[in-house]
């Protein structure tokens, strides 16, 4: 692996070493009372936020200081991104500043490809922390990672990825990831979240989500992203719940094995019910303790090998 | 590591067979005989582990325990130490797969720690086994047991017990197969390969 930009395109081998890195990694770590590997000592890590973001950040930073490496967090409010400077020259005046890997959040689709691009010549490496409505690979990973901790291989299993389809990064990432590892999708969502083209991402399309209840391995609630809507998508809030919302009533439709995943933060009450988020069938907790282990192994895998022709 | 790849019965590269099935079942033989005494395990005075270093000292690790427990009686236990993630040349190879650590519950605080592993050459490996040792506990000593020490040592590492001491030069390859990973158990000397 160069960078991890995508989810599209990640072969099945590449994807199952780096959930079997993070499995080993996982009981590696298991409890011990310093949790610290030396294997990224004089590495450094750049995470490069231009969104706010709590898990995802300290995630990242959680991941890097757990394997030794310097870890620098730069937010764009408090950067001389906020002077006007550009991406381009941000990401090269991190990397003559001698960072390994730029880890990056950026609203714009495709920045993260950019960036890739410009850094490739003097040889940093990035990691895509989510682009816009484009995607966000690591959340992919640590889902499967969770999924295959509750459900074993995901071969044949069937996934619903409920919610806002058209803004998600998630969404996106998962579709991609849980088709190479050979799952089922059925996105579910109002025709109006739904974007154009999904059909072609490989999974079915669905608007009503009752029925598929009792078929179902797994359900992805997304959250709604207001700050990504701008009106018009849903009459209202409370309609969207009753329609989408994953409540108790639906919950017992779920066959008893199935899992309930949500990539946070959660809108409580609206698309899934307090009750739903805190039973032991949701894996949500999980879900962001996998999140360090997943993505020490990305950096594993990017910044442990052979140096690559810098 | 090179010196642990199995070796390849169309590869052309010339090999010599060092140690029969026969030879490394009476070296691991004589290897339990030698810890049994050294540590005076059967008196009942000490608290050995052992530990393997994958991938082909964990399932040394196994025999030794089990031939320690057919000559003494006594159950040590086992485990597996994954060292990869503390090993100090990760940027100069391709990346490898992690192996799984695997403790005796019982732990390694005060126990005496015998680390196990198939071939003793930098002694690189064990260095890092050290290191990741150290971060799972504080065993009261190590020792270290190799089926094969072939020399060349890059740190001031010597083994406790060694089945069959092999001088070699840079550009030989010794390759330890075993049954549980090469499906039997010999040791071969692959001439005119850089190691």
């Amino acid at each position: 692996m160069r960078h991890l930009l995508s989810t599209e395109g990640l072969d099945a081998a590449t994807a199952t070493s780096v959930l079997d890195t993070a499995d080993t990694l996982k009981q590696t770590l298991l409890g011990r009372e310093v949790k610290k590997l030396p294997t990224l000592r004089g590495r450094t890590v750049v995470t490069l936020f231009y969104e706010n973001s709590t898990r995802t950040r300290v995630s990242f930073e959680v991941a890097g200081k757990w394997m030794s490496a310097d870890v620098i967090n730069v937010s764009a409010s408090s950067s001389s991104v906020g002077k006007g400077e550009s991406l381009r020259d941000t990401a090269l005046t991190l990397a003559a500043a001698g960072a390994d890997c730029v880890i990056i959040r950026h609203p714009a689709s495709g920045a993260a490809h950019r960036l890739a691009g410009w850094l490739d010549g003097v040889g940093s490496q990035v990691v895509n922390a989510g682009d816009g409505m484009h995607e966000h690979p690591t959340q992919a990973l640590l889902d499967a990672a969770t999924l295959r901790e509750r459900l074993g291989e995901l071969a044949g299993r069937r996934i619903a990825i409920v919610g806002d389809l058209l803004h998600s990064r998630v969404a996106r990432s998962n579709v991609h990831l849980l088709r190479t590892l050979g799952a089922e999708v059925v996105l579910v969502a109002p025709p109006t979240l739904v974007p154009t083209g999904a059909e072609q991402w490989g999974a079915e399309v669905r608007h009503e989500l009752d029925p598929e209840l009792p078929k179902l391995d797994a359900v992805m609630v997304l959250r709604v992203q207001a700050e990504r809507m701008h009106g018009g998508f849903f009459p209202s809030a409370r309609e969207y719940s009753i329609a989408y919302g994953l409540n108790q009533a639906r919950l017992d439709k779920l066959p008893e094995h199935a899992v309930v995943l949500h990539p946070g933060p959660m809108l409580r009450g609206m698309e899934i019910a307090p009750a739903v988020a805190d039973s032991p069938r949701a894996a949500i907790t999980q879900q962001v303790s996998n999140g360090v282990h997943v993505r020490m192994a990305v950096l594993y895998h990017l910044l442990a090998g052979e140096e690559l022709g810098a | 590591m090179a010196s642990r790849r199995a070796a390849d019965a169309a590869d052309p590269v010339e090999q010599r067979e060092l140690l029969s099935t026969g030879d490394v079942a009476r070296t691991i033989a004589r290897i339990a005989h030698q810890i049994i005494e050294k540590t005076a395990l059967d008196t009942g005075s000490s608290d050995v582990v052992l530990l393997g270093i994958p991938t082909r000292g964990a399932p040394l690790a196994r025999r030794l325990a089990a031939k320690i427990s057919e000559f003494s009686g006594v159950t040590v236990p086992t485990g597996a130490l994954d060292i990869t993630l503390y090993r100090d040349d990760l940027r100069k190879r391709p990346n490898r797969p992690l192996e799984p650590t695997d403790l005796p519950v019982s732990g390694i605080d005060d126990a005496l720690v015998v680390l196990v592993d198939d071939v003793l050459f930098s002694g690189r490996t064990v260095r890092a086994a050290l290191d990741a040792l150290r971060d799972q506990g504080r065993p009261r000593a190590v020792q270290l047991a190799v089926l094969v020490d072939r020399g060349h040592r890059e740190l001031p590492i010597r083994a406790d017990y060694v089945g069959k001491n092999i001088p070699t030069s840079r550009s030989e390859d010794v390759a330890v197969q075993l049954a549980e990973s090469d499906g039997q158990d010999r040791v071969v000397l692959r001439r005119g390969k850089e190691a």
